[in-house]
């Protein structure tokens, strides 16, 4: 396996070679916190920023995405007939993604290319990126990564691993993409494999010592999903929610979306939109039925997905990639550690 | 890569209005491009998405049958913003239908059995092209005795009356049609609601015997004890649930009941598999 060291000194005017080839991502400070990007020419990646108030999942799933147009000028002769919009093509390369949200990718991959359908939106955005990832060496203190399959130096679903060494990164190159990008960065200064490897184990170990939050997550597929749907401990996890939807929104694995229809002028459009299974519309019938009609049934929803029929469905593990996005932002400190242990330990009499 | 939301564009061929209340018509529907009837075909018991530009989709049984060549039928109630809109067009007019989508009837398990359909309401369309496809005259032999009992709120409220008057003449099926209630004098079928039918006509169960049921939630509630006091196993009972759906391929996360997706592993489902599911449908 190849590294480089990049000093960081010539960190901007790689990026800056690299801007010919790639449209660049990367954090940025914007009026609502840290946000992953796409960067304007002469702006750079915060790469000190610690977890960004939303993840990167927007880069391949955007909140709103424009999926088909027709024209309904009947003068026309395809009116009505809907066609796929075009989408650009020009490589992506994320800077700073950190391991928890490469692996979240991975698993939201499971659902948009799957053996039957593959959704082109997200699989063209995934074909074009290049993810650059940045270790996590100061963990937040609701970081629960290592408890999930993942870890501070995950390499799943990274074309580079990069670690902060104050005045340089070292960076292992993963995949061809990521020789790639490194190529058009002009970042080629190879260091010995042996000794960077060694160097990230032990930036590894001393980034897991400071992980402190854990979960056990080894019982829950041995469980029932009627036993766990019909426990009778989600009334008082779901008391204090107030059906906002934020978990939904900041989580990096969370891919529910709704389509939509625009019309304006002569020109209809078809949307998708981020949808949350906290919203009473998500399964609300149109003849006013509605399965998941409460708040209990809501929330119930939510974690069973991430904590039961996902792990059931995939055996991939749970659908959470330990972030801690969602503890840190729920407005009544609902805690996602809390519910999968409840989970876990659940006994059914 | 193959984008499986864009729609095959259809001309509206012809529009019918299904019952007496209006509330119910069928669309006959021609795709616009040599190809696409070949490109989807579907199987009876498969959805599609009805899918008008500008304004939405709705998923919605295909009501003709793998067997009827050339057009493709949906019997649609007008309910929502996309049915109502659907409602108001007209012959002539350009749309799209994406699918098909779902699985079907389980017609290989079903071939050499005793098949008994149950429907109630409008729930009747995937019927319809259940039974038009096991009558043609290529399938009839693959099939043993054939039961379809079927009853709406009055004779009006009856899907595809014509039809069913045709195959109550015929000998190599058993139609036990039904109303709630009529002041009709000259009806002469059943009047009563379809598990009192249900208990009084259909078969006793052996192994060879499966019953396929579609109705309403309440229709269904009262049909499920009579089944079973007939012999009928939760393994012998099919199923085809609703759920709110947008995507249809089992991808935008709403339909789910469990872990099962209604439009990709559905609508089609045993008793026996949704009693192993949360009934969030």
């Amino acid at each position: 396996m190849k590294f480089i060291t990049i000093d960081k000194k010539d960190w901007a005017g790689g990026i800056d070679k690299s801007r010919k080839t790639y449209q660049v991502f990367g954090p940025v400070q914007d009026e609502n916190g840290c946000q992953i990007k796409p960067l304007p020419p002469d702006v750079y990646p915060l790469m000190d920023a610690g977890v960004t108030v939303m993840s990167p999942k927007s880069v391949l799933f955007p909140q709103t995405e424009k999926m088909l147009t027709a024209t309904l000028d009947e003068t026309r002769e395809d009116h009505h007939v809907m066609k796929p919009v075009e989408k650009e093509d020009t490589p992506r390369v994320v800077l700073g993604i950190r391991p928890y949200d490469a692996r979240a990718i991975q698993l939201v991959k499971l659902n948009f290319d799957n053996p039957d359908y593959q959704d082109p939106y997200w699989c063209k955005a995934y074909e074009r990126t290049t993810f650059v990832g940045l270790a996590v060496t100061h963990p937040d203190p609701c970081d629960f990564s290592t408890s999930t399959g993942c870890g501070p130096f995950s390499e799943e679903g990274l074309d580079v691993l990069m670690a902060d060494l104050d005045d340089r990164y070292l960076a292992k190159i993963l995949t061809q993409k990521g020789e790639d990008w490194a190529g058009a960065c002009g970042f080629d200064t190879e260091a010995d494999a042996a000794e960077s490897q060694a160097l990230f184990d032990i930036l590894r170990k001393e980034a897991e010592k400071n992980i402190t939050a854990s979960v056990d997550t080894d019982r829950l597929s041995e469980k029932s999903i009627l036993d766990l749907h019909e426990a009778p401990f989600w009334d008082d996890v779901a008391f204090s929610c107030i059906n906002c939807g934020t978990c939904t929104y900041v989580c990096p694995t969370c891919w529910c979306f709704d389509i939509q229809d625009e019309t304006k002028h002569k020109t209809a459009t078809r949307f998708r939109n981020w949808d949350s299974c906290m919203s009473p519309l998500f399964t609300h019938h149109a003849s006013g039925h509605n399965p998941r009609g409460s708040k209990v049934q809501r929330v119930r929803q939510r974690f069973m997905h991430k904590l039961k029929y996902f792990v059931d469905k995939y055996d991939q593990g749970i659908m959470c990639v330990g972030c801690g996005r969602c503890v840190a932002s729920c407005p009544v400190n609902i805690d996602i550690r809390e519910v999968c242990k409840t989970m876990n330990n659940y006994e059914s009499k | 890569m193959e984008n499986p939301y864009v729609p095959y564009p259809v001309r509206i061929d012809d529009i019918e209005v299904a019952t007496e209340d209006k509330s119910l018509k069928t669309f006959t529907f021609v795709f616009q491009n040599p190809g696409d009837e070949e490109k989807f075909a579907y199987q009876a018991g498969q959805f599609a998405e009805l899918s008008i530009p500008g304004v939405g989709e709705i998923p919605i049984g295909i009501a003709s049958s793998p067997v009827e060549k050339g057009f493709v039928k949906f019997t649609v109630f007008r309910t929502g913003v996309v049915t109502s809109h659907l409602h108001n067009m007209k012959k002539g007019d350009i749309m799209g239908i994406r699918g098909p989508l779902g699985n079907w009837y389980p017609w290989e398990k079903l071939e050499n059995k005793n098949v008994v359909i149950i429907g109630g309401g409008f729930a009747f369309t995937t019927l319809r092209s259940a039974i038009v496809y096991m009558l043609d005259p290529a399938n009839r032999s693959r099939f043993k005795n054939i039961d379809v009992i079927y009853g709406a709120r009055s004779p009006g409220m009856l899907l595809y009356r014509q039809e069913l008057f045709d195959w109550e003449k015929r000998d190599d099926i058993n139609m036990h049609i039904t109303v709630d209630s009529t002041d009709d004098p000259d009806w002469k079928y059943h009047t009563g609601f379809v598990p009192q039918i249900v208990e009084k006509n259909a078969p006793v169960a052996d192994e060879d015997t499966y019953a396929i049921v579609c109705g309403p939630p309440i229709m269904i509630k009262f049909t499920q004890p009579a089944l079973t006091q007939l012999g009928y196993q939760d393994h012998q009972i099919f199923m085809s649930l609703e759920n709110r759906m947008k995507c249809g391929i089992g991808m935008c996360g709403r339909c789910n009941i469990g872990k099962e997706l209604v439009c990709k592993d559905g609508p089609v489902f045993t008793l026996e598999q949704i009693n192993q599911t949360p009934k969030e449908y």
